[in-house]
């Protein structure tokens, strides 16, 4: 049943708890680290690019990193991914190319990928209406007696949304195996968590659809982590779906469109750059003694040479065929699609 | 043959559409225990239990977007909308991915569902109960729309629309629900989306409609007899449409009236008049002319009959391009 404990509204952490995590070894731990640095050097190396014009306007993510990576640790291989345009490239860590989600943020048909292969959902731009989409997953995984889990991420802002409502009811409802991740980063845009919501926090919504809601420290991969593997379990034991909500702050604008001088709190954000997530558990392995400078250098050169690579096979991608735009809207095409196209 | 009212052709294609693929279910509000409020969907809760045929929470654009998961789960849902106007807020669902799913995937998945709903005026319902939607879906690329107009078709259609790999829309005339028994072929009727009916066939003009219009085009034929020889034809489905009918009948009489009872405003009938003037213009002896609802919010229904296209004014547009 619905409990929002008021301790529960405290920030689960690990990192500043020095804390570790049952259940983790070291090769875990490394993944993890090697899936933050890949998602970080995506972030960054894209800023590039766009720069560079070598791809259009993209949503950065810089400092979401260890939410993504964090929760996509805690699922088996079977389990669906559906990522807002926040999560564009979370599907590298489930082996989607780093070329493919550069075509999709290049405007090539290229950036399509197959969802089924990867279970990772297409990117959502609209906010929030995939939540639906990941709710039915769930429910039609569970019909058909599979251990299935999906997962569907948003923002704060996308909780105003009436598809995030009627996604979790029904969620509720159907008691499906759904995690629910919200990472408020407390700006949709312009647009400040307090202008969104009354709510004591975001989690607290789940007592209204009678599930668990469980608030973590965004910024810690290892609490995410921990927290949606609770989920998980629960999900995957019939126990139904949870609300995590992940609380961080955006330190980088929305996109490359965004100046986000205008609105934001300018030493908020310097303060969350000294903190942001990636220092945060690279000083957390070494303290473990698992990171040193070799493995460390090792790693993001790994990244690096992903990206050097993801770009140079993007850019070699022949322009695509203007004939594409008829491919795809139908398995079977009304016969007047191509009406006009010749004048 | 069997004698059905056209919601009993509904009703039996649904029977058998659960029953031939296990993979078809049916989604909506009060769809179950109380079998639809039009009854279309009864019994099916209890032949096919209460996961194929299910009560969901009231959410429509949450029931035609967990369909969209349902899909990528292996289903192939059937969601039902309670009523026309209450379908609106499904649309959100409808344009944003139901018909770009597919092709954001690059054509790699296939999104199998269905959303049927009554729709359509002069029931003598509260607002907002009334209307007729089908010009918002059919500009929705991606996603098809078929209307029928009799029982056989409303069965015939629906198979088709449950079977077809891409999502379908399917308009219900609740006002010919339980107008008249008609003969609707037993077992598995498919009727191909794409293909008009030719519901009479005459010389001198053609009246083309679909769904609830049909009736009334047909009754104007009668008005007409000793006049003119009229022409019906049966559109069936708006995506795919069968221009090849469209454009023949045209060419035969040399005369079109289109009649909706959706507003006029980029209704349907203006792209039947374009694709005519387009496509037929040295085949036809004078405009055409729409006989249609009005710009107006659907009225209230003591004075609805004057707003939906009567006998009357779709007789009249004939003899007015009889005589032009």
């Amino acid at each position: 049943m619905a409990k929002v404990a008021p301790e529960e509204h405290d920030l689960r952490r690990v990192l500043d708890e020095g804390r570790e995590v049952e259940g983790l070894g070291a090769d875990e731990l490394l993944a993890i680290y090697r899936s933050l640095i890949l998602l970080r050097t995506y972030d960054e190396r894209s800023v590039v690019y766009h720069r560079q014009g070598r791809i259009g306007t993209y949503a950065i993510f810089w400092n979401h990193e260890a939410m993504q990576a964090g929760s996509v640790h805690a699922l088996a291989a079977e389990d669906w991914i559906f990522p807002s345009y926040r999560e564009s490239a979370i599907g590298l860590l489930r082996g989607i190319p780093a070329s493919t989600v550069l075509h999709w943020w290049r405007g090539h048909p290229a950036g399509w990928w197959n969802p089924a292969q990867y279970r990772v959902a297409s990117i959502c731009v609209p906010i929030g209406t995939q939540v639906p989409h990941a709710a039915g997953l769930a429910w039609g995984e569970k019909l058909k007696g599979s251990s299935t889990v999906a997962i569907a991420y948003f923002g704060d802002g996308a909780t105003s949304e009436g598809a995030f409502h009627e996604g979790a009811n029904l969620a509720a409802v159907m008691q499906a195996p759904l995690i629910l991740f919200c990472n408020n980063n407390q700006w949709a845009i312009s647009t400040p968590l307090e202008a969104q919501t009354r709510a004591e926090s975001l989690a607290a919504k789940a007592v209204g659809y009678g599930m668990p809601g469980v608030r973590v420290d965004g910024g810690d991969v290892l609490a995410v982590y921990e927290a949606t593997r609770e989920a998980v379990e629960r999900a995957r034991a019939g126990g139904g779906p949870t609300l995590i909500e992940a609380v961080t702050y955006r330190a980088a604008p929305h996109a490359t469109a965004d100046d986000p001088r205008a609105y934001i709190d300018l030493d908020r954000v310097e303060e969350e750059k000294r903190n942001e997530c990636v220092g945060r558990y690279n000083a957390y392995l070494r303290r473990l003694g698992v990171l040193d400078d070799a493995t460390a250098e090792e790693i993001k050169n790994e990244a690096l040479e992903t990206m050097r690579q993801g770009i140079a096979e993007a850019e070699a991608e022949p322009e695509p065929d203007p004939e594409l735009v008829f491919d795809n809207a139908y398995v079977l095409p009304p016969p007047n699609l191509r009406e006009g196209w010749d004048g | 043959m069997a004698e059905l009212f056209l919601v009993e052709a509904v009703n039996d294609a649904l029977h058998i559409e659960l029953e031939r693929d296990d993979t078809v279910m049916v989604i909506g509000e009060d769809v179950g225990r109380a079998g639809g409020v039009f009854r279309a969907t009864a019994g099916l809760r209890e032949r096919f239990g209460e996961n194929r045929c299910v009560d969901m929470p009231l959410a429509e654009a949450g029931i035609l977007g967990s369909a969209v998961g349902l899909c990528m789960a292996g289903w192939r849902p059937v969601c039902e909308m309670q009523y026309d106007a209450f379908s609106y807020p499904c649309l959100d669902q409808l344009i944003t991915h139901v018909g770009r799913y597919r092709w954001r995937t690059g054509g790699q998945m296939e999104f199998p569902l269905v959303v049927r709903m009554p729709y359509g005026g002069g029931v003598r319902a509260p607002e907002l109960h009334d209307d007729s939607p089908e010009a918002y879906y059919v500009h929705t690329p991606g996603v098809k729309v078929a209307i029928p107009s009799t029982a056989a078709d409303a069965k015939g259609l629906l198979a088709a629309a449950i079977r077809d790999p891409d999502p379908v829309v399917v308009l219900e005339p609740k006002l010919i629900y339980r107008g008249e028994k008609q003969e609707v072929p037993e077992g598995e009727h498919v009727v191909p989306l794409g293909q008009a009916r030719l519901a009479r066939e005459g010389t001198d003009v053609t009246l083309v409609a679909y769904g609830a219009m049909v009736p009334v085009c047909e009754h104007a034929a009668d008005e007409l007899e000793g006049e003119a020889s009229v022409e019906v034809l049966d559109l069936r489905s708006l995506r795919p449409l069968d221009e090849d009918a469209l454009l023949a009948s045209a060419a035969k009489t040399g005369r079109v009236v289109v009649v909706q009872e959706a507003p006029r405003t980029a209704g349907f009938g203006a792209e039947i008049a374009a694709i005519l003037a387009e496509k037929a213009i040295l085949d036809l002896h004078g405009p055409v002319i729409r006989v249609t609802g009005f710009d107006v919010p659907y009225p209230y229904w003591k004075i609805e009959d004057r707003y939906m296209p009567s006998v009357e004014r779709v007789a009249a547009a004939a003899r007015k391009l009889l005589n032009f």
